[in-house]
């Protein structure tokens, strides 16, 4: 296990390497990079812009930029944002906050899925079961930011307040609009929890070891709770690593659409004034927790089931 | 033998009700958004990029639907419905154009691996993991600051980072269809290589492959639609039913109807192709019954 899991680190390491470089010299080397964003304002002069170069470093060969950017960005130093005029870190952890309180609530609404898929799957073939499918397919073909815009144009309508940002005081006003965003972002989890875990309690009811325990008399929900559940939904464990690209994804489009202040709707903002650093900065994070994510997934599913350590 | 495999899929496919109803509306939609210039100008009277007129001849601005505009009007006066059967090609254009790219590039790399194994398969799984590990929105709305590209450049990117989940279904298919019995019967007798790949593994290489379009399909759409909605995507005046939505997103308090027509395309098109895909995945292989 030490042994597979040493390797896939390695692997992930190699990863985020090879797409890093290749997000940096992506945005240095297309037109339109970097440099265009501080030529492209007019109440600049041409020795401001010199100067400006200078600043950020932008008039040294790419490879020197791009090395000085490692050896910064391995200690956390993405540079000054030319929005803010501050370190791009610091502008991102202060975004940070927001944006992790949204995805822990957006997975505990995917979690929702495990016991519809439960249900769904100890239900097989009945009304429950088929009404449940309908709408995990429903799930998988809406996009669910228009299904929290149309919420937004529908609530504020209706009740005449609308979830824009993020509430403020008290526990009840926390709720009240976080609960909203976190559905629709954990919505397209729910949907893969619900159809994860129906197939995986259907393969382990038609297990032998499940059909011996009953024909040897045990109960129906012993054999459920003891063999079926306690096998079937070990690997849901992986299913957390390999959702959380989708959750960072989603949070981009989902925190637009609510105002929602996290680093999603923080890196919309700095794509929108060409903001490189804080751009890079985000996109280091972003790569770093999408690696992150499929590797808890392999890791988790080594864990669960030996026999792909030695795939 | 390969011939009346085909047939029984279809057989199988036009028995499913579902899936039948599914084709037919897909159908629908795309028949529309292809004589969408021939509707405009004969039925709706209508340009998709310019304003129409009230009775009095002010421009129509945020018109409500109504009789004479049946889904009412944006902000600058054009027609709603117009736009949405222009948008409907752009959309599904960028849908075709993907699935097409992701199998062109994917299908045969899927099938090299597969095929020599080896290192070839370790190169091309390497490959693989780095586009699938690409935080894909995020680099998306970074390509198009730069690009700036039209629809079929926008297919061409996507396709990019859609080819790797076409290239591991190939493979793995090809790989469980070459140790198949009747492969091995074939290989036994002295066929060549060439014959057993195209013979044996590209017929039911290819069942697949139009599965695996069909995800690619829905799947760019909806990522097209992302993308528009915020503004990256299809660049304006051209309209998709992504950059339509990210219109009414400023305006929906003063004109509620802007929100649902371009949603509910989207949702009606990729619910439809995932259930094409499902009935011609079960058509295809019975084996999963």
């Amino acid at each position: 296990m030490t042994r597979f899991v040493v390797r896939r680190l390695a692997q992930s390491a190699l990863l985020l390497v090879v797409i890093l470089a290749g997000v940096f010299f992506l945005v240095h080397l297309t037109p339109g990079g970097p440099e265009a964003a501080l030529v492209a304002n007019p109440r600049v002069g041409a020795d401001e812009v010199q100067r400006l170069r200078e600043r950020f470093g932008l008039d040294q060969p790419l490879l020197a930029q791009y090395l000085h950017w490692v050896a910064n960005a391995v200690r956390l130093d993405f540079g000054r944002s030319y929005f803010y005029a501050r370190p791009a870190t610091e502008v991102i952890l202060e975004r940070l906050g927001p944006t992790v309180q949204l995805g822990l609530m957006s997975y505990l609404v995917a979690l929702l899925g495990v016991p519809l898929g439960i249900v769904a799957a100890l239900q097989r073939g009945r009304a429950t079961d088929a009404a449940i499918r309908l709408l995990s397919t429903l799930g998988s073909a809406v996009p669910t930011w228009w299904l929290g815009l149309s919420a937004i144009v529908l609530l504020s309508s209706v009740t005449g307040w609308f979830p824009n940002g993020q509430g403020k005081g008290s526990l009840g006003e926390w709720a009240k609009y976080i609960i909203l965003p976190a559905s629709i972002l954990g919505l397209s989890g729910l949907v893969s929890f619900t159809r994860f875990v129906r197939s995986g309690v259907l393969d382990t009811l038609s297990e032998d070891y499940v059909r011996t325990a009953r024909a040897k008399g045990l109960n129906t929900p012993n054999v459920i709770l003891r063999h079926v559940l306690k096998n079937a939904l070990l690997p849901v464990v992986t299913l957390l690593g390999s959702l959380l690209p989708a959750v960072i994804s989603g949070a981009l489009i989902t925190e637009y659409v609510f105002a929602w202040p996290g680093v999603g709707l923080l890196f919309y903002e700095a794509a929108s004034s060409r903001d490189y650093p804080v751009l890079l900065a985000v996109l280091t994070m972003t790569t770093f927790a999408t690696i992150l994510g499929t590797l808890l997934a392999d890791v988790g599913y080594g864990l669960v089931d030996p026999r792909v350590r030695y795939a | 033998m390969t011939v009346r495999l085909r047939r029984g899929a279809w057989d199988r496919f036009r028995r499913d009700r579902i899936g039948m109803a599914a084709l037919a509306v897909l159908l629908l939609i795309v028949a529309v958004s292809a004589a969408a210039p021939l509707l405009a100008d004969r039925v709706l009277h209508a340009d998709p990029d310019r304003f129409v007129r009230t009775e009095s001849g002010r421009i129509a601005t945020l018109q409500p639907p109504g009789p004479s505009y049946l889904l009412g009007t944006d902000d600058l006066g054009r027609d709603v419905l117009t736009r949405l059967l222009f948008a409907g090609r752009i959309s599904l254009l960028i849908g075709f154009g993907v699935a097409l790219v992701s199998l062109a590039c994917g299908a045969p790399l899927g099938l090299l691996a597969a095929y020599f194994g080896g290192r070839v398969d370790d190169a091309i799984n390497a490959a693989v993991q780095v586009v699938l590990n690409v935080p894909l929105l995020f680099v998306l709305i970074v390509l198009s600051i730069f690009l700036t590209p039209n629809p079929v450049q926008l297919a061409v990117i996507f396709g990019f980072f859609f080819w790797p989940s076409t290239a591991r279904q190939v493979r793995g298919v090809a790989l469980s269809v070459r140790r198949r019995d009747y492969v091995e019967a074939a290989r036994a007798l002295g066929a060549s290589h060439r014959r057993i790949v195209f013979r044996h593994v590209a017929p039911n290489v290819l069942s697949v492959m139009l599965v695996v379009a069909g995800i690619d399909m829905a799947g760019a759409i909806l990522a097209e639609s992302s993308l528009s909605f915020l503004g990256f995507g299809v660049p304006v005046p051209l309209s998709s039913w992504g950059n339509m939505l990210g219109l009414s997103q400023d305006l929906f308090r003063s004109a509620p109807w802007l929100v649902y027509p371009p949603g509910l395309m989207i949702f009606v098109t990729v619910l439809c192709i995932f259930l094409v895909t499902d009935a011609l995945r079960d058509a295809v292989d019975p084996m999963t019954h």
